[in-house]
């Protein structure tokens, strides 16, 4: 008896805004009364039913993000209630985040080594290691000095070729919880995504 | 009612289930615009009494209101100065904006004031948004005709590339019209829906969409019910209005040396382009042509070959090949991984257009489905998706970044362009000098560097931030963009909680009193809609009577007296006629005169049904209940 008080609370902090009935973390609908809940603070991982790890099948994560807007749009709810219809809103907006953070390999790093409270620093613009340093210049340059589209994209192949070197590196460092090492990779694959979008958009110019 | 009851339960003409979930789709275009309902997912256009889907997005204001349609561009001729067209191209417009179009316009505009930018139309000055709900409410009497009853909700459709301002105008038109929006749905989005491309194998779908005043092309992923759009662009200000531009302004020249520096009239200037917009069309089938053009009171026939159409349109259509490459590489996808390509709007009806397509993307084009129809019908699909439940999920972008100004004007980027929607995101900023009390919050939306060169949206004031030194306060900015594509700012100075909320509206769009004036007026409006309303109630009902009584002729002719097949017939066309007439009272008397007229002989249908009800019973079957199933309801006879 003496539990009953608390028992409630250890299991399910929150209160359905319906029907008051607990509802677990991350859960986006009352199990009880079925109704939409606010979509809380779990993380982008728990949001779309991963375990905080790096490697993750992009097609799983599509198709999880796909059934969960399948029920949480506003779509869905487009003749409910002002309530349940800003509710919708606020799921479908956790639920954008969180698909486009995981979705994108180079997001995702940052935002696990944040989870791990590791701020990556380094906006691809700044380069503070002497090595990546040079690699980086030498890139720029050789972009700077493509004249044709064909000069760009033999630019932005080895740009993808090394990111892709640097994404595999990184899901080791991860998996083995070498987050200094997967900071370093981090800042790497920044500068590298960003001279591949660089590279995107003076494609254009010069096709 | 009598013969009502001689329906099975069911099997009444006319649907009565569901009427409150009842919601049509519009497509609210700058040349025509198009209003579709879905039932069961399958689509149909909502046509007028000759056959028409398309109602010209055309107003005339004439001495005894306003006029839509195709009676409003007949009057181009006689009252030039009356008749507004291609509204669709000032929506969320700003007097500085429309300056660039000064001259291209066939109307003349207000451009005295700041704001959102006035036409002059006789001795009134309307917004876009008004006649736009011109527009809208022509178009929901055309569904309300049709259908015989109210219809109070609508999916409109925008132009994917449409900034917040527009969105906001056409939402605000739909108000005024008396419609409920439940989803602007875009273009090339309802357009995919239309063909059903989600169901075929999964594939990546271009949708081209270059209509009388806007291009559009979206990239979109489909999958099972999924709609995914990757990336969107196009150009508010660019389409068949163009071509027929590019044309008039040729014939023009021909003509320069007659018309010296004095400029043409708006009158001839819309006649010409009439006459350029005929030509152009009549091009799609022919290779050459003569053409008239009156000026000055003299008409001259001028000729021209479908070389030299292509010439003078080729700019604009290159211009959209450029739009596509970009928007391929926003998707990051070469165009060679695109499945398909889909053609909507009436300028894909242009043969050089569809050769730019098919050149550009490698395959030939889909285009099965009326390109002037097929947004409409999609646009449907999704308003019976909203109202009756659906799989279909459409995932949607924002189409152009939004940012805020910063110091120097330049723009600080908020929400990057082609971010999924719904959306939300927070940028801090701080002061800059100390003491600051207040800061000016400047929101634009575009893809430029600096303010100048971007939409502004809003500006609002962020007022009471505590004395503190430079750099000290943070006042965070969140924008929140809806499904819609529409933007909430909010900010709040942390240090002291100050918060301030706004619903991104002034720069071009409407003021609060702007709106309630406008609702007023519209109640007007609103009292001949209720007049209309019963007259189409009291046809329906008409219509319900008539066919009941011919399904009832077809089988059981035979118990027709002698003389009796003449009287119904008799009350029977009496009715018919009152139907075709808008006097409700004459109406209401000739259903009861049919009522009264056919009454014997539905009784006797009546008797004949119980008896075969009773056929191949032992009477004992029905002891102890005598008749209790099969006595009229009292409730019906009255």
């Amino acid at each position: 008896m003496r539990l009953r008080g608390v028992l409630p609370r250890l299991t399910a902090p929150n209160a359905c805004w319906s029907c008051g009935a607990p509802v677990p973390t991350a859960e986006p609908f009352c199990p009880t009364c079925k109704s939409v809940q606010p979509p809380g603070q779990a993380d982008h991982f728990s949001r779309l039913g991963f375990a905080r790890t790096y490697d993750l099948d992009p097609k799983l994560i599509e198709r999880r993000y796909f059934e969960l807007q399948r029920k949480l749009h506003p779509d869905r709810f487009a003749t409910r209630t002002p309530k349940e219809r800003q509710l919708s809103q606020a799921q479908a907006t956790s639920l954008n985040e969180a698909y486009e953070t995981l979705m994108d390999p180079l997001r995702r790093a940052v935002y696990l080594l944040r989870l791990s409270g590791i701020e990556v620093g380094g906006d691809g613009k700044t380069v503070a290691d002497p090595a990546l340093l040079m690699e980086a210049m030498e890139m720029r340059e050789a972009l700077a000095e493509a004249r044709s589209s064909s000069e760009v994209d033999q630019v932005v192949a080895r740009a993808r070729s090394e990111a892709d070197a640097v994404r595999s590196t990184l899901s080791t460092h991860f998996s083995a919880g070498d987050l200094k090492s997967a900071r370093t990779d981090t800042l790497r694959l920044t500068y590298l995504d960003k001279l591949i979008e660089d590279a995107r958009a003076r494609r254009l110019n010069v096709a | 009612m009598t013969l009502l009851q001689l329906h099975e339960p069911g099997e009444t003409p006319l649907p009565h289930e569901g009427e409150q979930e009842l919601a049509v789709g519009i497509d609210l275009g700058t040349t025509n615009s198009v209003v579709a309902i879905s039932s069961s997912g399958k689509p149909e256009v909502l046509r007028d009494a000759d056959g028409s889907g398309l109602v010209p997005s055309v107003v005339a204001y004439t001495s005894d209101g306003p006029v839509v349609g195709a009676a409003a561009q007949a009057r181009i001729v006689d009252a030039p100065e009356t008749v507004v067209s291609s509204v669709k191209r000032l929506m969320g417009r700003g007097s500085a904006d429309v300056k660039a179009l000064a001259g291209t316009l066939p109307y003349a505009l207000d451009a005295a004031e700041g704001g959102m930018v006035r036409l002059k139309v006789g001795n009134r000055r309307l917004t876009p948004v008004e006649v736009s709900a011109e527009i809208l409410r022509a178009v929901k009497a055309q569904a309300e005709q049709h259908l015989g009853r109210d219809v109070t909700r609508a999916v409109v459709t925008v132009p994917a590339y449409f900034d917040d301002a527009a969105r906001l105008a056409t939402k605000d038109a739909a108000k005024l019209a008396g419609l409920e929006v439940l989803r602007l749905v875009n273009e090339p989005t309802a357009a995919a829906l239309a063909y059903g491309l989600d169901k075929e194998a999964e594939g990546i779908y271009a949708v081209y969409d270059l209509g009388g005043g806007t291009f559009d092309i979206s990239i979109l992923r489909l999958e099972k019910g999924v709609f995914q759009v990757l990336a969107t662009g196009g150009d508010a200000a660019l389409g068949g209005d163009d071509f027929d531009h590019a044309i008039a302004e040729h014939w023009l020249a021909d003509r320069k040396s007659e018309l010296g520096s004095e400029p043409i009239t708006p009158g001839e200037a819309k006649q010409t382009l009439k006459s350029a917009r005929a030509a152009k069309e009549a091009l799609t089938a022919r290779e050459a042509g003569d053409f008239p053009v009156m000026l000055r009171g003299k008409t001259t026939l001028h000729r021209l070959t479908r070389a030299k159409l292509d010439e003078l349109i080729r700019p604009w259509i290159e211009k959209t090949v450029g739009i596509c490459r970009q928007v391929a590489s926003d998707a990051r996808l070469d165009l060679s991984e695109i499945n398909g390509v889909v053609l909507v709007g009436g300028s894909t009806r242009v043969p050089q257009v569809r050769q730019a397509v098919e050149t550009l993307f490698g395959k030939p084009p889909l285009s099965d489905i009326d390109p002037d129809e097929v947004v409409a019908l999609g646009a449907a699909l999704q308003a019976e998706a909203l109202t009756q439940g659906s799989d279909t999920l459409l995932l949607d972008v924002l189409p152009l970044s939004l940012g805020l100004e910063t110091m120097g004007g330049l723009v600080e980027k908020v929400i990057d362009r082609n971010t999924p929607i719904p959306v939300a995101k927070a940028q801090e900023f701080t002061t800059y000098q100390d003491g600051q009390a207040a800061m000016l919050i400047h929101v634009v939306q575009g893809e430029r560097e600096t303010v100048a060169e971007c939409r502004s949206l809003a500006r609002f004031v962020l007022a009471g931030i505590p004395p503190m030194v430079a750099g000290a306060a943070r006042v965070r900015v969140t924008f929140q963009v809806d499904a819609d594509g529409l933007l909430t700012v909010s900010a709040e100075e942390k240090t002291s909680g100050v918060q301030q909320r706004v619903e991104v509206k002034p720069s071009y769009g409407l003021s609060e009193d702007e709106m309630a004036r406008m609702l007023e007026e519209s109640l007007e409006h609103g009292r001949a809609d209720m007049q209309r309303r019963l007259l189409i109630e009291n046809q329906v009902e008409g219509r319900r009577v008539l066919l009941a009584l011919e399904t009832a002729l077809k089988t059981d002719s035979g118990l027709l007296d002698a003389g009796e097949g003449e009287r119904i017939e008799e009350a029977r066309r009496k009715l018919a006629q009152a139907i075709e007439g808008d006097d409700r009272d004459r109406i209401k008397a000739a259903v009861e005169a049919l009522e009264d007229t056919a009454r014997p002989f539905a009784e006797r249908r009546m008797d004949r049904a119980i008896r075969a009800g009773l056929a191949g019973h032992s009477i004992d079957e029905f002891k102890g209940d005598p008749g209790g199933c099969l006595a009229p309801d009292p409730e019906e006879k009255t």
